[in-house]
Order: C-alpha cells, then sequence, then structure tokens
C-alpha cells in the first residue's frame, strides 16, 4: 500500500511511519502541516491517505479540510482521519459524499497496532471504518422513538460492528456465533430500520450510518 | 405586539394614551400630597419612619410610568435608582434614600408632570374630546342646551338663545370642532414622543447614576468571574491530580517491573505491558474528557455555531440549529455562549419533557443572541436548580444577559444577549 501521513508532532510521525512501513507500507510522503498536504496528496495519488485532523498552521481542523478537499479534487480518494477526539460532525462532513473509502479513528486505536492496519487496509479498499465511540453515539442517540429502539440487545450489538465496517464474518468472530446467525441478525436489522438489503459490505456500512446520522 | 405600524395607524392611536397618563395624575397628586406630609413629621422623627416605605410606593408609581412611556412611545426608561443595601437599619436607610438622586427627581416628577401632560401626551386627545363636544353641539346639544336656558362658549362662540336658528354659528361651531380633531390627529404623534423625552429626562438615570449602576455591576460581575475561575482551576488541577497523573506514575511503576522482570519472567512481564498499555489510554481517556470541559475542539476549530451544532448532534432529544453567524465571536464570549448553551441544553433533557429542541444563533445590533426553545412543559424558573443562575454569573463577566419564559405548558424559551464584535472569517 502506498500511503501519504500527515501528523505534526515529530515523534507521533515517526511512530506511524515505522509501524506501516512493518506492516508492508510504503510511504510516499510524511508531511506535517495542511498545505503540504493537500499538495502530496494531488501529486503521489496515494492508496491511502493517514491524516490527524489538527494540523499547522492554523492549529484548527486544517487535516480535515485538506482531506475533504482532496476529495473533491481526487474524487473517492481514500482519507483515514485520526485524532484525539472523535466529533459527530466531523465523521458526518467525512461520509457526507456517500462514496465510501473513509475513516475516522481516535489516536488512542494506534495502541492496537493489527487492528489500525485493518483498518487502513479497509479504508484503501474503499471500505468505511467508523470509531466505535462515534457509533455507540450515534446508537445512543437514536434509542428514543426511533425504529434503533425496537432492535433487541444483540441486535444493536451487531448494528454497532456493522456501522464499524465489519464484515460478516469479523462479526461472527467477535460475538462468538456463526455466520449464519449473523447473515440472519443483519436480515432483522435491515428490516426493523427499512433499508434496503445489500451484499455488497461498503455499501451496508454506508446505509447503517446514513441511517444512524439522520 | 405589532409589526411597524402605518402612520395613519400611528396617528389614530397616538392621542388616546396621553388621557391615561392624565388619569394617573390622580393617584400621582394624592400621594405627592401624602410623601410631603411625611417629609414634614420628619422634625418630629416619625418621618424617618414613614419616608422610606413612601419612597418605594412612589418607585411602584413612577415604575408604571416608565412602562406604560415604554410601550406606548417606544423611548425604553431605564430604572435609575441606587441598588439596595439589604438588612440596614431605618435611619440608614432613610438618609440613603434621600442620598440618592433619583428620590428628588421623582418627586419633581410628581410635582410637575399632571401639569406637563397637560399640554404635551394628553393634549390631543382633550382637543379632539372637545371636537367632538363642537360636533354634539351643532347637531343637537346646542338646541337642548339654550331650550333649557344654559349657555356655552364654545371657545369664542357663544352658545346661547337662539343658537339654533344662527346657521353660521352652527356651522361654524362644527368646522371649529373638525378643526380640533383634526389638529388633535395631527399632532398626536410628536407630542407623545416629547411626553417620551420629558419622561425619559426625569425618570430616566442621569449620568451619574448610570456609572455608579455600572460600578456597581462591575464589580459584581468581575468577582463572579474571578470566583468561577478560581473554582475550575482547582477543579482542573484535582482531576489532573487524581486521573491522568496518578496513571502516568502507575504506567511508570508497571514499566519499571517489566525491566526487572524481561529475563526473568517474560509471561509476567506481558502480562504487566497489557496493563501499562491500558493505563495510558485511560490516561488518554481522562485527559479528553478534561480538555473537552475547558474547551472543546470543535469550538476552538469552527466556532460556536458548529460547536453548538456538534452538542446538538451527541444529543439526545431532536435538536434544531439554525446560525446566521457572518464572523466568530472573540473567544471568551465563544466560549461563555457555548458553555451557557450546553447547559441549557442539559437542563432541557433532565427537567423539561421535551422532545425536541430549536436553537438560533444570529449576530444583531452588536450582541450574540441565541435562543433555545423546547416544547417541554414549561414552569421552569431561575431558581429551581437549574444551573440558569449560574449561566446569568457566567456571561455577566460579558454584560450578557439571559431571560428565561417558561409558562406553564411550555413551550420554554431561554435567550441568550451577549454583547460582542465579530471577527471576519478566516
Amino acid at each position: 500500500m502506498r500511503v501519504v501521513l500527515a501528523e505534526d508532532l515529530a515523534l507521533l510521525r515517526e511512530g506511524l511511519v515505522s509501524l506501516l512501513e512493518a506492516h508492508g507500507c510504503t510511504i510516499l510522503a510524511a508531511v506535517d502541516n495542511g498545505p503540504s498536504l493537500l499538495k502530496a496528496l494531488v501529486e503521489h495519488r496515494p492508496d491511502v491517505a493517514v491524516v490527524d485532523v489538527r494540523l499547522p498552521p492554523s492549529f484548527t481542523d486544517e487535516g480535515l479540510q485538506a482531506a475533504l478537499e482532496a476529495r473533491r479534487r481526487v474524487p473517492g480518494l481514500p482519507v483515514l482521519v485520526l485524532s484525539q477526539y472523535v466529533e459527530q460532525l466531523y465523521a458526518r462532513e467525512l461520509l457526507a459524499d456517500g462514496t465510501g473509502a473513509v475513516g475516522y479513528l481516535l489516536k488512542d486505536r494506534v495502541f492496537d497496532a493489527a487492528q489500525f492496519v485493518d483498518a487502513v487496509r479497509r479504508v484503501a479498499g474503499g471500505g468505511t471504518v467508523m470509531d466505535p465511540e462515534v457509533i455507540a453515539r450515534l446508537v445512543a442517540r437514536g434509542t428514543r422513538d426511533t425504529p434503533v429502539a425496537r432492535l433487541t440487545p444483540r441486535e444493536l450489538e451487531v448494528l454497532e460492528l456493522m456501522a464499524q465496517g465489519r464484515s460478516n464474518a469479523a462479526i461472527a468472530q467477535q460475538l462468538v456465533v456463526t455466520e449464519r446467525a449473523v447473515a440472519k441478525h443483519t436480515a432483522n436489522i435491515f428490516g426493523k430500520l427499512g433499508l434496503a438489503v445489500s451484499d455488497d459490505d461498503n455499501r451496508r456500512v454506508l446505509a447503517v450510518l446514513a441511517y444512524l446520522n439522520r | 405586539m405589532d409589526i411597524a405600524p402605518t402612520r395613519r395607524l400611528t396617528r389614530l392611536r397616538a392621542p388616546w394614551p396621553g388621557l391615561g397618563f392624565l388619569l394617573l395624575g390622580v393617584p400621582t397628586c394624592l400621594l405627592y400630597c401624602a410623601y410631603l406630609t411625611a417629609f414634614g413629621l420628619v422634625g418630629i422623627g416619625l418621618g424617618v419612619l414613614l419616608v422610606p416605605p413612601l419612597t418605594i410606593a412612589v418607585r411602584g408609581l413612577t415604575d408604571v410610568y416608565r412602562r406604560r412611556i415604554s410601550a406606548v412611545t417606544g423611548t425604553e426608561i431605564e430604572r435609575p435608582y441606587l441598588p439596595d443595601v439589604p438588612g440596614e437599619p431605618i435611619h440608614r436607610r432613610f438618609i440613603r434614600l434621600l442620598q440618592d438622586p433619583a428620590t428628588w427627581r421623582d418627586l419633581l416628577w410628581m410635582a410637575a408632570d399632571p401639569i406637563v401632560v397637560l399640554f404635551t401626551a394628553a393634549l390631543p386627545g382633550l382637543l379632539i374630546i372637545e371636537g367632538v363636544w363642537g360636533w354634539l353641539l351643532a347637531g343637537f346639544a346646542g338646541d337642548l342646551l339654550t331650550q333649557y336656558g344654559g349657555n356655552d362658549w364654545y371657545l369664542f362662540i357663544h352658545v346661547t338663545d337662539g343658537f339654533g336658528d344662527d346657521p353660521t354659528q352652527r356651522i361654524g361651531t362644527a368646522a371649529l370642532g373638525t378643526v380640533l380633531i383634526a389638529l388633535g390627529f395631527a399632532f398626536g404623534p410628536a407630542l407623545l414622543r416629547a411626553y417620551g423625552r420629558w419622561g425619559a429626562a426625569l425618570l430616566g438615570p442621569t449620568e451619574a447614576s448610570k456609572l455608579k449602576l455600572r460600578v456597581r455591576h462591575l464589580t459584581e460581575s468581575r468577582s463572579d468571574a474571578v470566583d468561577a475561575s478560581a473554582a475550575e482551576l482547582r477543579r482542573i488541577e484535582r482531576d489532573l491530580h487524581d486521573g491522568a497523573q496518578a496513571r502516568l506514575v502507575a504506567m511508570g511503576m508497571s514499566l519499571g517491573a517489566i525491566e526487572h522482570l524481561l529475563d526473568k519472567d517474560p509471561e509476567k512481564a506481558r502480562l504487566l505491558l497489557a496493563r501499562a498499555r491500558e493505563s495510558s489510554a485511560q490516561a488518554l481517556a481522562e485527559l479528553r474528557d478534561l480538555v473537552r470541559g475547558i474547551h472543546p475542539p470543535v469550538l476552538a476549530d469552527r466556532g460556536v455555531a458548529d460547536a453548538v451544532r456538534a452538542l446538538a448532534l451527541d444529543h439526545p432529544l431532536a435538536v434544531e440549529v439554525t446560525a446566521d453567524l457572518p464572523g466568530r465571536p472573540g473567544a471568551p464570549v465563544e466560549s461563555a455562549a457555548y458553555f451557557a448553551v450546553a447547559e441549557i441544553l442539559t437542563n432541557a433533557a433532565k427537567h423539561s419533557g421535551a422532545s425536541r429542541v430549536w436553537i438560533d444563533l444570529r449576530h444583531a445590533g452588536g450582541a450574540l443572541r441565541i435562543s433555545v426553545t423546547d416544547d417541554g412543559r414549561g414552569g421552569a424558573s431561575l431558581d429551581g436548580g437549574t444551573g440558569l443562575r449560574g449561566i446569568e454569573r457566567r456571561i455577566g463577566a460579558f454584560d450578557g444577559v439571559l431571560a428565561l419564559n417558561s409558562p406553564p405548558g411550555g413551550p420554554t424559551v431561554v435567550t441568550l444577549e451577549l454583547p460582542c464584535g465579530l471577527n471576519a472569517l478566516a
């Protein structure tokens, strides 16, 4: 995988570079500010961009803005955004164009290297990865007088994992059930939420997120 | 509330409030006499007891004037009185009330207004009444009057025997009446405005009392702000000390132990490593919550409108946000506004039983105006332990004001106004 990385703290940048290289990625560019990030993305067209939300020179959501701008110029450019905080508002903006190939994770998720690299791969492959915290809050908000309230606790668990972009196999593994059971749960969930069932993992994730994000 | 009445409507309405002010002159005169009597009794000590309660009564009466004048002339008149000192002895109170220049201006008002009103606000109404009387005389009242041997002067027309037989007199009376009515309606608005200015001049605060009130307000709000920020710092210090700091200490200890165990017992070292990683994750989470409590990232990144939108997204109720801010207020104002809205939203979720909330942010008249409306059961009060007082104090440091409108049955509307400029958006 060819990766462009944007992170302003040298220590973290080095850490991410060595982590990704250890897992067989090629780092095309590792930059530390918004304008260079935009330039690098448009120039290199990487398989995936790993971007810190807050970057110089403005130290606001510069990284997010640069990533969104790059996606406007290069539609579907895979972007994984890392942040010290997950904000619903930013998650929404990433998901807004509905094309997928986006991720939004807390920086702590890097602690679990295997899972983090898996997330990077899924975004590069056009998938959608949302931090469990985002999903948990979306689901919590949706449990008042909406169809989400009609889901069983088990179905809610499946919904959260599905929204994080996991495949049926991964969900089955996590919940220690058969894949058949997961498929049945997802069918029920889609039925209750009135969503069209889709076999394509990513379209499925986007449908769920769009539903939760209303 | 009517929206910008037409000029004709203004003309039609203007003559009448003045008559109300004229009638208000009756209790004013009575109270004025009572007041003078009380002053007369100061010599035998009784006045010291009587003057303060009467002064309060006078203020109640002039408040009626202030409210009515503000309502009909559009001239806002603020209360000019110096603030009360709770629990002071009666003679101190007597002296303090007499030292307040507003007390004497009230006295002057009571003496002068019943006369001034005759030539300002009440004049158009009186002219119109007199005009209508002219019409009535010309119509039938003149005939009745002369029939029973009475007579009357209508301005310069003598209504006496033979009034009915002289058409010029009859027509003249009607014409005069018409002129008076026309004059009344023509000068109504101007005279009412003049009365408004007179009221503002005497009943409003003077420069000196404005400054005194302002100094007092600033002193209060400053000490509130200092207290609040000191409490905030203490809270942050405590949270850091008990949270992230303690966890980092534990992590350091684990790492030290791991160093020892690495060769001897790698299995146990692995266990400790996992624990150390957990500690670091928890320390991060705690720091994150702390920072969010100090200054939310969206607020820093995007400003108050988007920060409130982010709040709305996380809120259990359905919150709709509309914002019209062409720029960003200064950071301290943004922060105060944000935390105020957060507090109000928390209240709405906890106490109101609402299902929907509407938030509107705009900048108008040199102030950031935020209104939060919910469709809950209403009946909220500032002192109901809802923390609204705390918000009031918090925005008070910026001269902000909070208004609560919450009739039983709802809807509840909380309005915030924070005077501030706007910085152009980057």
